[in-house]
């Protein structure tokens, strides 16, 4: 993990490696368990629904829903200082997991808040944030 | 358990800004004025119950509290719960009284975020700090823009509870901010996480609140004069990060509201005066939907009709809530309600006979009701 200037970057571990280690293959995957069918992220251990541990990674579609967003114009952290204003947004997965996330590719001469609205079809578009590959969306076009 | 027990003190300490007061010492000076305030000598306590500083944790908070006070409690407990711990432990302590646990509870709570460190309200969501989801805030921005583009719930509804809180807060002796904002002053503070302005996030401060509780018989016997009963109380609460709610714009104040209505006997059309918690303005307003005091979605145009005002149809946070009186998590709503109750608020409502006070913690992850009467 290369990260200067103290960027704040992800805890990996043994449960959430294939997460992050897929991501910087390309994918963005979630945990589904093979005994009720449940769906979910950040990774667990057990099943947040039946809490067994018959558990599979699998990778998601990229296609996507904006259920909420907000845009910071103040850094609670210097790392963003010069950032400002960004967005940030929570996510939800066609596959049902739910996740934080960035939407990238807005117009920067326009209010980022006239650009997006709640349940707007988004697709993965992975990026790289000093080093760590992480999921964004895009505004899916419309069809 | 409706009004078999009672609020028999309240007592606090200023509010704002105190440089080199311990919460030991903020927690020791509420409970002697809610004591005084109760007519009960301290030996007579033997239960202590008490949120832990938020912006500080510390292990066994609770007995280093004891061994200040000089109390030596028989049940107690530091409830770990936000912004919500104040009015559930006063349901606690009401459960252990009526089950003969203890006779007399002091709950209690102080802190000073405001003259020492409030690194808890800033901190990172765990992994997703890289994607900059930073801070308090900003989960109430998330719930705040969904509720907007449900329900088009707009600024200027949610400035209206700013407006109110201020105006109510102005006219307040004890509040920290005793200064009027009009809704051009609210549409004009700036954004700190889009869509939630300045002004729509509470107060820092420093400062503490205690109250005593004992049952009903024990005030008749020892002729305590000033007590409030205690009609209902009820909790909610949700485990989830905000991004994993399946639903942004219901919350645990439902659940809790339910619970504290029906062991009131009392349904929200009954409620004269409201103390609702308003860390930021779209907490009181999802609030009010939950407890029943508008439809789902009507919050908006409920709060810009008036109705939340000193002359409207439900007077909210009467002394200015944590908008304008103290930022403190709750206690100040509890003690405004049992003011309102005897009669002596400063924004008094007139003929109010029952008050209904709404405690929240986390991101709306913990809610407790209060339902105080006469």
């Amino acid at each position: 993990m290369n990260a200067p200037d103290n960027f704040p970057t992800p805890v990996i571990d043994a449960l959430n490696a294939p997460y992050w280690d897929a991501l910087g293959q390309g994918h963005l995957s979630y945990q589904h368990c093979k005994t009720c069918s449940n769906s979910w992220l950040p990774a667990r251990s057990e099943c947040p629904g039946c809490l067994d541990t018959n558990w599979c990674w699998q990778t998601a579609s990229g296609d996507a829903r904006l259920v909420s967003w907000v845009v910071y114009h103040r850094a609670f952290d210097p790392a963003f200082q010069e950032r400002l204003p960004y967005n940030v947004a929570i996510v939800e997965l066609d596959e049902g997991p739910r996740l934080i996330s960035n939407i990238v590719g807005l117009d920067t001469k326009k209010d980022i808040g006239s650009q997006l609205r709640i349940d707007q079809p988004l697709q993965l578009a992975i990026r790289h944030e000093h080093g760590v590959a992480i999921p964004a969306f895009v505004i899916k076009a419309v069809q | 358990m409706r009004g078999q027990v009672v609020i028999a003190g309240i007592g606090q300490t200023e509010f704002g800004n105190l440089p080199g007061r311990s919460t030991y010492s903020l927690n020791a000076e509420a409970v002697r004025h809610a004591l005084n305030d109760a007519g009960i000598p301290k030996d007579r306590v033997d239960g202590l119950f008490v949120k832990f500083p938020t912006s500080r944790f510390e292990f066994m908070y609770g007995q280093k509290l004891a061994e200040t006070l000089g109390i030596v409690p028989r049940i107690g407990g530091v409830w770990d719960q936000g912004g919500a711990a104040n009015a559930s432990m006063v349901g606690y302590a009401a459960m252990a009284i009526a089950a003969g646990q203890c006779d007399v509870a002091v709950v209690t709570f102080a802190d000073n975020p405001k003259s020492g460190t409030r690194q808890a309200y800033d901190k990172a969501w765990g992994h997703d700090q890289i994607y900059g989801w930073f801070g308090i805030p900003a989960g109430y921005a998330m719930i705040a823009q969904r509720h907007m583009g449900q329900y088009g719930t707009t600024a200027e509804q949610l400035g209206a509870i700013s407006v109110t809180c201020r105006t109510n807060g102005a006219r307040n002796p004890r509040a920290q901010l005793q200064k009027p904002l009009t809704l051009a002053d609210y549409m004009d503070s700036p954004m700190i996480v889009e869509p939630l302005r300045r002004d729509d996030c509470c107060l820092v401060s420093d400062g503490g609140a205690a109250v005593v509780l004992t049952s009903a018989e024990f005030a008749r016997r020892e002729g305590l004069d000033k007590t409030v009963p205690i009609l209902g109380f009820g909790q909610g609460q949700t485990s989830w990060e905000v991004a994993q709610r399946p639903d942004l714009t219901t919350t645990a104040a439902k659940a809790s509201a339910e619970t504290a209505f029906a062991m009131a006997g009392l349904a929200p059309r009954d409620v004269d005066v409201a103390q609702i918690y308003d860390c930021f303005t779209i907490t009181a307003l999802m609030s009010l939907e939950d407890y029943g005091f508008c439809k789902p979605g009507q919050g908006g145009d409920f709060c810009a009709s008036g109705a939340i005002a000193l002359d409207g149809e439900l007077p909210i946070n009467t002394s200015g809530g944590l908008l304008s009186e103290t930022g403190m998590p709750g206690m100040q709503l509890i003690i405004e309600g049992v003011r309102q109750m005897r009669g002596d608020a400063a924004n008094q409502v007139s003929g109010a006979r029952t008050c209904a006070i709404s405690n929240q913690g986390g991101v709306m992850h913990t809610h407790a009701t209060l339902i105080l009467g006469q």
